[in-house]
C-alpha cells in the first residue's frame, strides 16, 4: 500500500514539468498532421473488419485497432 | 479502442458520419461476406453516440472441415453501442457489444479513458475489456461452456515534428474458461494410418503484445506509414509483425493506397500436426491457427471523396479495398494430399479479402 502512495509522488512531478512544456510542434503547424493521408484509421469500420480477419486466423492478438466479439473461428 | 489517429489529434469528439460496407472474405475453401452498418452522431457539445452493427454470413469447406467434417453455413450477427464523453483534455469512452451465432454467443463491456497533455503533442490512454463467452455445439443442445477474456491496453502517441507521429501500444489479455473450439480435432498415429480425437488446451491463457506505429507525412501531400507488433503468451506462442503502407492523393477526390504486412509466429507447446498416440498429452490441439507460419498480405486500395451535394451532408465518399493474403504454415499437413501419413505436404493457401463501402459526413 505505501509503494501506491508513492505513485503519484513519483509521477506528481514529471506532470507538473509537461504543463510548464512550450510545445515546440504549435497548432498552426499542425495542418499536415491533419490531412487524410496521415489518419491511421481513417475509416474505422473498413480496418476493424481487416483486423477481425487477422485475429481469426492468427495466434496473435492485441495492441491493433479492432475490437469485437465473436467466435471467428470459422 | 482510440485509434492512432484520433490520438494525434487534439481531444475532439469522432466524425459525425454513417458507413455502409459491404465485406467478403474468400480462401482456403472458406467464404464469408456481410453488411456492416457503423453511424456516429453527437449528441450535444460532449457526448458521441456510436452505433454498429455487423454480419457474417459463412460458408465453410475449409481444410479442417472437409477433412473430419461436411460444409456448413452459419451466421453471425454483431451489435454494438458506444459513447464517448468529452470534457476539456480528457475523453471517457464506454461501449457494448453483443455477437450471436448459433454455437457462440460474446458480450464485451469496454471501458476508456484518454488524455491529451504538453500542449496536446502527447496523448496517454488505458482501456478494460471484459468479455464474457458461451459456447455450445450445434449437434448436440446439452454441451454448453464459458470463457471469459480481459483485456487491458495502455496507449501513448507522440507528435514527434509537424510530419511524424509515433505510437505505443501495449495490451495485455487473459483467457479463463473453455478455449477450445468444441468441434476441431487432433490426429494421432493409429495403426499404419492415423485416427482423429477431440483436442484439449488448457483453461487459462495470457498474451501480451507490444506494437509501435509511425505515420510520416511526405512531400506531394502523401504520407507513409510503418509498424512492428511483438507478441508472446502462456501458450509458448511468440509472433512479430511487420506492416509499411503509402498513401497518395490524386487531385481533391482521390486518395490511392498501397499496404504491405508481413507475419510470424511460432506454436503452441501443445500443438502437432500428429501426435503418436491417442491421448498422448494432456493438453493437445491441431488449431493452424496455433501452429507456425507466415502469412503476407498485399492490400490496395482506391477512395473517392464527393463534396456537398445536398444540404443535409457535409460530403460523401466511396472506397473499395482489395487485400491478398498468402498463409504458409511449416508444420500443419495437408490431408487431401494422398500421402503416407506424417509425409503429406505442408498446408498454404491464398485468400482475397475485399471491402467496399459508402460514407456520409453530417
Amino acid at each position: 500500500m505505501r509503494q501506491l502512495l508513492l505513485i503519484p509522488l513519483l509521477i506528481g512531478p514529471v506532470l507538473l514539468a509537461g504543463c510548464a512544456i512550450e510545445p515546440w510542434v504549435k497548432p498552426y503547424e499542425r495542418a499536415n498532421l491533419a490531412a487524410p493521408v496521415m489518419n491511421f484509421n481513417r475509416d474505422p469500420i473498413s480496418s476493424s473488419y481487416l483486423h477481425h480477419v487477422y485475429d481469426s486466423r492468427e495466434g496473435a492478438r492485441g495492441a491493433g485497432i479492432a475490437t469485437g466479439g465473436g467466435c471467428g473461428c470459422n | 479502442m482510440l485509434s492512432l489517429s484520433e490520438l494525434a489529434a487534439a481531444a475532439v469528439l469522432p466524425e459525425e458520419r454513417a458507413d455502409l460496407l459491404y465485406h467478403r472474405y474468400d480462401g482456403g475453401g472458406a467464404e464469408i461476406d456481410g453488411p456492416s452498418l457503423l453511424v456516429r452522431k453527437n449528441l450535444g457539445d460532449s457526448v458521441s453516440l456510436g452505433l454498429n452493427h455487423y454480419v457474417d454470413n459463412v460458408t465453410s469447406a475449409s481444410i479442417d472441415v472437409v477433412v473430419s467434417a461436411s460444409e456448413y453455413t452459419e451466421q453471425r450477427e454483431e451489435n454494438g453501442i458506444s459513447l464517448d464523453y468529452l470534457r476539456q483534455k480528457t475523453t471517457v469512452s464506454l461501449g457494448y457489444t453483443v455477437s450471436t451465432e448459433n454455437d457462440f454467443d460474446a458480450n464485451t463491456l469496454g471501458l476508456g479513458i484518454s488524455q491529451d497533455m504538453f500542449g496536446d503533442l502527447t496523448t496517454i490512454s488505458m482501456s478494460f475489456a471484459l468479455g464474457n463467452n458461451t459456447i455450445t455445439r450445434s449437434d448436440d443442445p446439452v454441451f454448453e461452456r464459458e470463457s471469459e477474456v480481459r483485456s487491458y491496453r495502455l496507449g501513448i502517441s507522440q507528435i514527434l515534428t509537424k510530419n511524424l507521429v509515433l505510437a505505443a501500444t501495449y495490451e495485455t489479455i487473459s483467457d479463463e474458461g473453455y478455449l477450445n473450439n468444441p468441434y476441431r480435432q487432433v490426429r494421432y498415429i493409429s495403426g499404419t494410418g492415423f485416427s482423429f480425437e477431440g483436442e484439449n488446451y488448457p483453461r487459462t491463457r495470457t498474451s501480451t503484445a507490444i506494437a509501435l506505429r509511425a505515420n510520416y507525412f511526405l512531400p506531394q501531400r502523401s504520407a507513409i506509414h510503418g509498424g512492428v507488433r511483438v507478441f508472446d503468451d502462456t501458450w509458448d506462442i511468440e509472433a512479430v509483425t511487420y506492416e509499411v503502407g503509402y498513401k497518395m492523393p490524386y487531385g481533391d477526390q482521390w486518395i490511392f493506397e498501397a499496404s504491405y504486412r508481413f507475419h510470424d509466429q511460432s506454436s503452441a507447446s501443445f500443438y502437432s500436426d500428429l501426435f503418436p498416440s491417442s491421448e498422448a498429452t494432456e493438453f493437445r490441439a491441431r488449431d493452424k491457427e496455433l501452429s507456425t507460419f507466415t502469412s503476407s498480405t498485399i492490400g490496395l486500395g482506391a477512395s473517392w471523396e464527393f463534396g456537398r451535394a445536398w444540404s443535409a451532408i457535409e460530403r460523401g465518399g466511396v472506397s473499395l479495398q482489395v487485400d491478398w493474403i498468402n498463409f504458409d504454415y511449416d508444420d500443419f499437413r495437408d490431408l487431401t494430399d494422398n500421402a503416407p501419413t506424417g509425409e503429406e505436404s505442408a498446408y498454404s493457401f491464398d485468400a482475397t479479402v475485399t471491402r467496399f463501402f459508402t460514407s456520409i459526413w453530417f
